[in-house]
């Protein structure tokens, strides 16, 4: 097997076959990024497309940094980011230890869980504007029914809850990752260990610590790669939601990018902002990916 | 008898828990396609009704043009874009990344890690904030409002994913396999297609569903990157529905209907060999 690789150890036919792709993606995202960073450096309006030869410099870098409204909307964004990647990691964790668990109808709930994974972003926000609506929605005709509250509870219109609901509706919508991806790991683990541990006197909390929690850790890091290569798909579910209202309260990086760009057509603005966000997401990708390869190392998987 | 007991609680917690769960992450769906056959009427109604007393196809009938209340939302012409842009940007997509996972999985280059980790971090682009320049750059080129300009981009989307679970299908196919078959005299060409392509054909299908899905299911580039009949899709077209104040509930839930259905089928089709491909690929290396 070794001789076979040797032979083509050359490097021109694996790129020769990855040309395509590489082209693929110089064309439609390398090439629009340097437009896109070069167009942050001028006072580009749609309305004025002579603006774009202006050079300004850094002047939209700095006015971002010095405008409270986006760094409101950053930390918003990264406040939502953790709230909703935690809370999903631990849910799908139960999830998928508690289907692990369960030895009857264990093949059919993993194909229910599969489903919110498949929805459309636009669909899963547009189902929870329907559900949390305050005055027709299920929940609140739910909550008045049962005499919970004779008040509607204004879910997407109160700021504070208008931001839990939409973390909920992330959090439906991608929990599945995590837990489809761990309830894998947990399958293909070995018995072995868990019954020597058995054997040796080790209470179920310290089994799940020290030999079921370092065997998934790798398949969590697949789930959170997997998740930060398109974090940016909750911006569907806000702008159909919410679409940054009230008045500001759920504006996200992603919404106020759409709403400088298009909506008030100040390009240079929103490409200086869209760059931030690329930054940030790319950042976060690669500290998926690297903490994965770290953990296939450990898994012994061969490179 | 006490230990019994507190076996038997353990086991009905589990049950009582499982369900609960799976209530949460079903009725918000099942909602949604109940009232996509009911009225407008029985939908907004105050006291809520709770057992639907008139089911109907009508909201359907509606957004399809047919029936006395027309509806002027053309689902047709976007079901078919939708179809036409997700089709094609999947085979495409299947293609290159079938070259590229081959690469990935059967060769050691210099820089392997490198190339397939920069393929991943240009996926991680926000789509608004890839739609900007996309918009500024596919304007300059004619391609805002075609077919074209969006397939060129969901090509572009699905690339590295396609990589990555291609890639992992091909190492799960032992190299003595196509090695065998170049020894009795095929090319590496043909081992290719006599050996490892049909071994590794589910896999690719799975991998096909999911390019498929993510361009079916795409919103933020598609809403910047199309204006009319002429390429708008579902999700697109979704957003029909909302004017400034009033939503047109059923109709909106019946469209969601439609968008939903092919998702479901696909997933359940392929769902074991998906998962199979997202672990594989990913833990073994």
């Amino acid at each position: 097997m070794n001789r076979f690789i040797r032979r083509h150890q050359g490097t021109l036919t694996p790129l020769l076959l990855l040309s395509p792709a590489i082209l693929t993606m110089l064309f439609v995202v390398a090439i629009p990024l340097v437009f896109s960073f070069y167009t942050s450096l001028t006072p580009y309006r749609l309305t004025r497309p002579e603006s774009i030869e202006i050079f300004v410099g850094f002047r939209n870098y700095v006015r971002l940094f010095g405008n409270d409204d986006f760094w409101a909307a950053f930390l918003r964004t990264i406040l939502f980011l953790a709230i909703a990647l935690n809370v999903e990691f631990i849910l799908g964790l139960g999830i998928a230890l508690l289907i692990n668990k369960i030895t009857w109808g264990q093949r059919t709930l993993r194909t229910i869980m599969m489903f919110p994974m498949m929805f459309s972003p636009i669909l899963v926000g547009f189902q929870f504007k329907f559900i949390f609506n305050d005055n027709i929605g299920i929940l609140n005709n739910a909550l008045q029914s049962l005499g919970i509250t004779d008040q509607a509870i204004p879910w997407l219109v109160d700021g504070k809850l208008a931001m839990f609901s939409i973390i909920f509706a992330e959090v439906w919508m991608s929990t599945s990752v995590f837990a489809i991806l761990l309830l894998a790991g947990l399958f293909a683990m070995p018995r072995d260990p868990l019954e020597a541990a058995k054997v040796d006197g080790c209470n179920a909390w310290q089994t799940f610590r020290h030999i079921t929690l370092p065997f998934i850790m790798p398949f969590a890091f697949i789930a959170m790669t997997i998740r930060s290569l398109d974090v940016a798909r909750a911006y569907d579910i806000v702008a159909v939601m919410t679409d940054g209202g009230p008045a500001g309260r759920t504006e996200l990086l992603w919404t106020m990018i759409a709403r400088v760009g298009y909506e008030n057509a100040r390009m240079g603005q929103a490409n200086a902002m869209a760059y931030i966000s690329t930054i940030l997401s790319i950042a976060f990708t690669y500290y998926f990916f690297t903490k994965l390869v770290a953990a296939r190392r450990y898994m012994g998987g061969a490179e | 008898m006490n230990r019994e007991m507190k076996k038997r609680l353990r086991a009905a917690g589990l049950w009582v828990t499982t369900f609960v769960l799976m209530v949460i992450m079903c009725v918000p769906g099942l909602w949604v396609v109940l009232s996509a056959f009911r009225p407008n009427r029985e939908i907004l109604a105050k006291p809520p009704i709770w057992v639907p007393e008139d089911l109907t196809l009508n909201n359907f009938g509606k957004i399809f043009g047919f029936g006395a209340e027309q509806v002027a939302i053309p689902v047709l012409s976007y079901f078919w874009n939708s179809m036409v842009i997700a089709l094609t940007s999947t085979v495409i997509a299947l293609i290159i990344g079938m070259a590229g996972g081959y690469a990935f999985a059967r060769f050691r280059f210099r820089f392997k890690n490198a190339w397939f980790l920069g393929l991943m971090l240009f996926r991680a682009v926000p789509g608004i904030a890839l739609s900007l320049p996309v918009f500024m750059l596919w304007s300059r080129l004619g391609l805002i409002d075609t077919q074209m300009g969006l397939i060129i981009v969901y090509v572009s989307l699905n690339v590295p994913f396609t990589i990555w679970l291609i890639d992992g299908f091909f190492r799960q196919i032992p190299m003595s396999l196509s090695e065998a078959a170049q020894v009795d005299g095929c090319t590496r060409w043909q081992a290719f297609w006599k050996i490892e392509f049909p071994l590794a054909r589910s896999g690719i299908a799975a991998a096909g569903v999911f390019a498929f899905l993510t361009s079916w299911n795409e919103f933020a580039l598609a809403s910047q990157l199309t204006r009319s009949t002429d390429s708008k899709t579902l999700p697109v077209g979704l957003m029909d529905f909302t004017a400034q104040f009033t939503i047109d509930w059923a109709g909106m839930c019946a469209m969601a209907v439609i968008i939903i259905v092919p998702a479901l089928i696909l997933t359940f089709l392929v769902q074991k060999h998906l998962i199979a491909g997202l672990t594989f690929g990913g833990v073994k290396g």
